[in-house]
């Protein structure tokens, strides 16, 4: 599989801001950070879900808790798969009963990882209210799954993808917009 | 998975580090997740085995599985049908994963020559045991970080004990040093040719190892006259809590089960805060998931691309 960069969508300036965005909108569709946890799905997510609770203590002067969630063992396409099936770490360190859960992605593409995540929520307890964060929206759901915050819409082909790419594990702070030659 | 010479350290490692996130699943309020969907697991124990049944069964109902138990005692078997009409009627049933328990050795392997499914080997007679190893060595890495450079004793009857064996062929792949203890007429002859240290003394062993994983005498298979009584077999091999103590520092006491408590093992070392026997259990079902989770789960699907 052959990718070659098509263009640079959001710089590591547009990144920052974004979460700042994402940050404040969360506290003001919320009212405030009251009962308020993050789930960052792995790996990604994981890492712009602290980065917005970074942003928020900035704001509010509060710490959201944030907890991590792998949903492979929840995927309906794991089987079609030949990729040795590898599992990731779950971790979410606060009771979900009753809690504004924010559930945080790099991209939201299918909505098939979405919907492997709310199912895995739910076996971890009963939130009251579950919303969806991501950084990107690329299009062609095949799921009823529509996020509540969103980083960036970007309309995209089948055969391209959106990279987003994170010092954490990357060397920049950037998204990408990638031709897949499969 | 038919034994654990098959594997390399890698595939162990992967194992393992599964069983790990497998386990965060036996403590959450819903100890399920629907990962097996569809997928069907029969357990064949055509040998007795409640302990390492249930902890498949129960690893099978936590990945959402099908399963089917069957025995040799009630079934077709008993009536003089071959082993082999007997898996193949039950793979026309269409199942997708056959655990099986045989006193023969080789059983499994001549099963998974003439069947398409996945076979997991859960113990064919004095060969290999490969689950057990795999929970024992989660136990220990649990408690040290690494296997490598560990010592473990294996004390008992080496003979007749495919958890030694799968224990030899696990341990020294992920780098730790094996020594076998026990009298000289129950340690297998050659056995010194994987790579292991053989003494007949326990108090040597207890002076090197940093843990000791003690077999069950098996009394059932002591007919042959191997140790001349079990009082004289606890006196010499019976671990004690008066004889751990001469060590340097505190051993890590494991056990498969079940236990012949004041035989092998004596109530006071068995409940001792170094015994970690209920972790190996608990382990032994997140290593089952693990196991379950990678053989079923990296499987195309007919049509899939």
């Amino acid at each position: 599989m052959q990718t070659k960069i098509k263009a640079k969508l959001v710089d590591a300036a547009g990144f920052s801001r974004t979460i700042t965005r994402i940050a404040h909108e969360i506290i003001e569709r919320n009212r405030g950070t009251e009962s308020l946890g993050l789930v960052g799905m792995q790996t990604r997510g994981v890492f712009i879900a602290r980065r917005v609770a970074a942003k928020i203590r900035e704001i509010e002067s509060i710490d959201v808790p944030v907890g991590i969630l792998d949903a492979t063992l929840y995927r309906d396409d794991y089987r079609t798969s030949l990729r040795q099936p590898s599992v990731q770490q779950t971790d979410i360190p606060f009771d979900l009963y009753d809690m504004n859960v924010v559930l945080v992605d790099d991209v939201l593409y299918t909505g098939r990882t979405v919907r492997a995540a709310l199912e895995a929520i739910m076996d971890n307890g009963r939130p009251k209210r579950v919303q969806l964060a991501v950084m990107v929206d690329r299009g062609h759901r095949e799921l009823p799954i529509k996020p509540d915050f969103i980083g960036k819409n970007v309309p995209t082909s089948i055969n391209e993808e959106v990279q987003v790419r994170m010092t954490e594990v990357d060397d920049e702070d950037a998204i990408y917009l990638v031709e897949v030659d499969k | 998975m038919l034994g654990l010479a098959d594997y390399s350290s890698d595939e162990i490692q992967t194992i393992l580090d599964t069983s790990l996130q497998m386990r965060d699943i036996l403590d959450r309020p819903v100890k399920k997740v629907p990962t097996l969907r569809g997928v069907t697991v029969v357990n064949l124990f055509l040998e007795n085995s409640t302990r390492t049944r249930t902890s498949f069964e129960l690893a099978e109902k936590r990945l959402s599985a099908d399963t089917l138990n069957f025995s040799a005692s009630g079934s077709a078997l008993s009536k003089g049908e071959t082993m082999l009409d007997t898996a193949l009627n039950i793979e026309a049933m269409k199942v997708d994963v056959v655990v099986m328990r045989h006193k023969s050795p080789g059983s499994p392997h001549f099963l998974a020559r003439h069947l398409e499914s996945i076979i997991i080997n859960a113990g064919d007679g004095r060969h290999e045991h490969p689950t057990q190893a795999l929970l024992d060595m989660l136990t220990l890495r649990d408690k040290y970080g690494s296997l490598k450079g560990l010592r473990v004793a294996l004390v008992g009857d080496i003979l007749h004990s495919r958890v030694a064996m799968s224990n030899i062929i696990g341990l020294k792949r992920m780098g730790a040093e094996v020594i076998v203890c026990g009298p000289s007429t129950l340690i297998p002859r050659g056995i010194e040719r994987m790579g292991v240290e053989i003494t007949n003394h326990l108090d040597d062993a207890i002076q090197r190892a940093d843990a000791l994983n003690i077999l069950r005498i098996q009394l059932e298979r002591q007919t042959a006259g191997l140790f001349p009584s079990l009082r004289e077999y606890h006196k010499y091999f019976g671990v004690t809590r008066a004889r751990l103590e001469k060590a340097s520092s505190p051993l890590t006491i494991l056990h498969p089960g079940p236990m012949n408590r004041g035989i092998e093992i004596t109530s006071d070392v068995a409940d001792s805060e170094h015994s970690v026997i209920l972790q190996q259990v608990t382990n032994g079902v997140a290593v089952r998931m693990a196991v379950l989770y990678l053989l079923a789960g990296g499987r195309a699907e007919p049509g899939a691309q």
